[in-house]
């Protein structure tokens, strides 16, 4: 199977048109998207008449991007002019932008043939895209697997050939930790340095667009793209990610966290990690294990997360109301609803059970005489987990770490139980809360499931952490197998 | 018993720049229904809302003329409750670190009424409700809006010092220039939080807060009212209850919208959508040394400098518009007390006569016209009469003085051969009136100065049309 620059550069070189590609593509979907559901809509007849109009400008000698012509899905909850966001909830079912998300539209500008919408937990919040209005995403390695979440549409797109690449977003880990369960490769962005212009907003100061893709050498072609200031988001960030220089992974150090390592992580999991660790020693890197200086940060972490999204959650989630787009409850049969009884009619038809859990954990923390007690603390141990990170970035180049303890799990085995679902979170939302760079890259198998790593960096060292995941990726075969579709 | 008055304000002012506070929509009042929205102001999914610095700028404009002290950290803070107005159902405002803290405004008798706080925030959305289809259409034009609110400590005792402190902060943020201040179109709003306890009292009795009066008159009254109403309650052995109570205008009452208990919790927090604002030291510096005049300091400046009248230079900045008027006109004319005589009671007659608003008077009115016409008038060209009708002619047909008077033949002839050639025609056609005057009839020397000012269409001076009349009798 192509990377999506090699099938790019096949369309530059004439081997093959991008019409032809998408047909190519169209074929996986057919074959396989009815066991998958990677997404919520495949627009065939607009990705045609774009792959022509894209073909037409490769032949004028338009130089587009090295990814001119190739098939892609965005992730629900990312704004495409035109085209239905619905973030796979109810409540936005029918919700057309008006405007393309910043990312959407960079890409569109590079010639990128979107596909369609990829499936995800309603409004990203979950680790499996088991809450999707439009249903389940399955496993490409196994169906009767979660594909984890909330991009499972992004990663399982990828995984089973219906895309090339596909754009996620990760607010706790929801584009590395897909990418892990699917065997793909991803990149969590620097909080900034890709606008959210467009983003639906989940948790605003946690929220990254980012790319997956089959390696990491295409998910930085994506960045390239899509990254870079945009005055249209305040917190969009000037600084320059220089991807591409060189970097010399003989002699990086790079530090393996012992906490992440000794609790709750699964063997295989543990195995991988290690091998992980192990070949980037025999580049030359030097891996030595250490302490965060709070004992047990990961739990910090997680609960810290977990109130800052909810709440901002809480506030970004009360505008759909059904009044002006989206789902509006039909007036009930004895007469007409007042509004307060039309809201509460829109908003607890419109949202799944996790959302509603969520915003309402939200409401809770912000409310009058809790806030101290919760969101004001969080957002001070979010500062001291800041200056955490700063200090482990002293000693190491880049962090090496497990995406989450376990390998993809059966489907509906965590859905009843938000806690245990939560704990699958445990590696990556300290990432977000210090707004850090982050790779993930397939780096082994546990009893036949795809397994990744991430690594971790300081801010804006996107580049370090890409060339050294290009590097494994050279001496490594994980993110070349394909999934069975079984 | 006797019992002490006690309010604070909240006013809120729309701000006057040309942009929505977190999107380029434009802010004027008065467009057809959701012309001017975009996905920001419209709270559409998706879309993330940019500062508009000049909101900062005017804030801490109106904050320095308020004497406060500028915070040079700001924070903006969601304010979350839902109603269709407010399509993000939250509103973006200040409460943890507003632009402006500690600020004071004297009143009459030297009065300094506290000024607790000035925060900066956008405005809501307005419903229309339409009678006839019984629903409720929404217009989100105003969505964005910037707006400050001033929130006063709880320093008034009386409905006079409410709207004197009122009267007062209007003229201010008018010559700053941060707000037109209309409370009919809402551009300035006040809230009332009232309160009574026995005289003497240490602790303040409850208060209840009131909305929606729509003039200074109707916020007099209110005043009175609440005051006289929460009197009467205690009197009769009741007790005041905390709550939100809305001014009907019509029914000089108010009533009673929600209580405390009902009272929302509006989850404020910190908006994670825009970063926290920085003012430089620079930035506060610039806006303090160019701080416009204040209308105080115009009049002390037109009785003094210029020499007008307390008066004229009350009536001058009554109104800025007619203050600008001024100020432009003299300075193009170098007469201030000409320029000022003309616009208070020339100007101001016409006003009246065509009902017109002082604001669109000097919209039609050039002060460059005016200034030509002082000229012509100070210059002999025209007499008053003739610079009255050219001025009507400006203020209703914006003509050009210039071009009204030569096109009428207005100018006042001082050419001695043109006024003799008319006398020699008036003498030859009025041989008896000649004859009259040389037999001593003086009533005949009139008459014949009439005729040739006839003749003349009232445009000669008189002066030389005597002489040279006399001139020509032998006299």
């Amino acid at each position: 199977m192509k990377t999506a620059l090699q099938a790019g550069r096949a369309i530059r070189e004439r081997k093959i048109s991008a019409p032809e590609l998408l047909e190519e593509t169209f074929r996986n979907i057919d074959e396989n998207e009815k066991k998958i559901r990677a997404y919520t809509r495949v627009f065939k007849e607009e990705a045609r008449a774009r792959a022509r109009e894209v073909q037409a400008k490769i032949d004028a000698g338009e130089e587009l991007s090295p990814l001119a012509g190739v098939p892609m899905g965005i992730k629900d909850n990312i704004s495409t002019k035109d085209f239905e966001t619905s973030c796979a909830s109810r409540s936005l079912s029918g919700y057309i932008p008006a405007f393309d998300a910043t990312a959407a539209e960079r890409l569109r500008e590079a010639g990128a043939v979107l596909v369609g919408k990829c499936n995800m937990d309603e409004f990203a919040m979950g680790g499996s895209t088991e809450t999707s209005f439009y249903g389940k995403t399955r496993n490409p390695w196994d169906l009767g697997r979660v594909p984890g979440g909330s991009s499972g549409g992004s990663a399982a797109a990828v995984a089973a050939g219906e895309a090339f690449y596909t754009l996620g977003s990760d607010t706790g880990g929801s584009i590395r930790q897909p990418c892990s369960f699917c065997g793909v490769s991803g990149i969590k962005p620097t909080y900034g340095a890709v606008s959210r212009w467009g983003l639906v907003a989940y948790a605003s100061s946690l929220d990254q667009i980012g790319p997956i893709g089959r390696d990491v050498a295409d998910c930085a072609e994506v960045l390239k793209i899509i990254a870079g200031h945009d005055g249209k988001d305040s917190t969009s960030s000037k600084a320059q990610l220089n991807l591409g220089a060189e970097v010399d992974v003989k002699g990086l150090k790079i530090g393996l966290p012992s906490e992440y390592l000794s609790r709750g992580i699964d063997g295989g999991v543990l195995r991988v990690v290690k091998e992980t660790a192990g070949i980037f020693e025999e580049m030359g890197a030097s891996v030595s294990e250490f302490d965060f200086k709070t004992p047990r940060l990961a739990d910090y972490a997680a609960a810290a997360y977990y109130v800052t999204a909810c709440a901002e959650a809480s506030s970004n989630l009360s505008r759909y109301d059904g009044v002006k787009y989206g789902y509006a409850a039909p007036p009930p049969e004895d007469g007409e609803a007042d509004l307060a009884e039309q809201y509460i009619r829109a908003r607890s038809e419109g949202f799944g059970i996790e959302v509603k859990r969520r915003l309402m954990l939200g409401a809770f923390v912000l409310s009058s005489g809790f806030y101290d007690a919760y969101y004001r603390k969080a957002q001070k141990a979010r500062a001291l987990l800041s200056d955490e990170w700063a200090g482990v970035f002293e000693k190491f180049d880049v962090v090496l770490s497990p995406v989450a303890p376990t390998a993809a799990y059966r489907l509906g085995e965590n859905v009843d139980d938000p806690l245990k679902m939560l704990l699958g979170d445990m590696y990556t939302v300290a990432v977000n809360m210090a707004g850090l760079p982050s790779v993930a890259a397939p780096a082994g198998f546990s009893e036949g499931l795809p397994v990744g790593v991430q690594l971790i960096g300081k801010k804006f060292s996107e580049n370090t952490l890409i060339e050294a995941a290009r590097a494994f990726q050279g001496r490594t075969d994980f993110h070349l197998k394909s999934a069975p579709i079984v | 018993m006797d019992y002490e008055t006690v309010v604070g304000l909240e006013v809120h002012v729309e701000l006057a720049t040309k942009t929505k506070i977190f999107c380029g929509c434009g802010t004027g009042f008065g467009a057809e229904p959701n012309t001017q929205v975009c996905p920001v102001c419209s709270g559409m999914p998706g879309s993330l809302p940019v500062f508009n610095k000049e909101v900062a700028r005017f804030a801490a404009l109106a904050g320095l003329a308020l004497n406060c002290e500028i915070n040079r950290r700001n924070v903006f803070d969601r304010k979350n409750y839902f109603y269709p107005d407010l399509p993000k159902a939250y509103q973006i405002s200040q409460l943890y670190q507003p632009i402006c803290r500690n600020g004071f405004l004297e009143i009459g008798g030297g009065k300094k009424i506290g000024i607790h706080e000035i925060h900066m925030e956008e405005d809501a959305g307005k419903l229309l409700h339409d009678p006839w289809e019984d629903c409720s259409n929404i217009d989100y034009n105003r969505c964005g809006v910037p707006l400050i609110e001033i929130v006063s400590e709880p320093d008034f005792r009386s409905a006079g010092e409410v709207v004197d402190y009122l009267e007062r902060l209007r003229e201010i943020l008018l010559y700053l220039g941060v707000s037109d201040c209309k409370m009919q179109e809402g551009s300035m709003r006040a809230d009332i939080n009232l309160s009574v306890r026995p005289s003497g009292a240490a602790e303040f009795g409850v208060r209840t807060e009131m909305k929606n009066m729509n003039s200074f008159k109707a916020i007099y009254r209110a005043v009175e009212f609440e005051a006289k109403r929460q009197t009467e309650l205690i009197d009769a052995g009741g007790r005041v209850t905390q709550e939100t109570r809305r001014w009907d205008d019509n029914k000089e009452a108010s009533f009673s919208m929600r209580s405390k208990e009902n009272a929302q919790d509006y989850r404020y927090f910190p908006d994670p959508d825009l970063l926290a604002l920085d003012l430089s030291e620079e930035f506060i510096e610039e806006i303090r040394a160019n701080m416009p005049e204040s209308a105080a300091s115009k009049r002390s400046r037109f009785t003094g400098e210029l020499g007008l009248s307390a008066y004229d230079a009350g009536v001058l900045t009554a109104e800025k518009p007619l203050c600008d008027l001024f100020e432009r006109t003299s300075a193009l004319c170098g007469n201030p007390k000409e320029a000022a005589n003309l616009i208070i009671v020339e100007i101001c007659r016409l006003i009246k006569e065509d009902a017109a608003t002082t604001e669109d008077a000097c919209r039609r009115v050039a002060p460059e016209s005016l200034a030509a016409l002082i000229k012509m008038i100070t210059g002999g060209e025209i007499n008053r009469t003739v610079g009255k009708d050219a001025l009507a002619a400006i203020f209703r047909e914006q003509a050009d003085p210039e071009e009204y008077v030569r096109e009428r033949n207005l100018l006042i002839v001082n050419d001695a051969g043109l006024i003799d050639e008319v006398i020699d025609r008036v003498l030859e056609a009025n041989e008896k009136s000649v004859a009259d005057f040389r037999a001593g009839k003086e009533k005949a020397f009139g008459f014949l100065v009439g005729q040739a000012m006839k003749e003349l269409k009232g445009t000669a001076n008189p002066g030389a049309v005597n002489g040279a009349l006399k001139k020509r009798l032998g006299q």
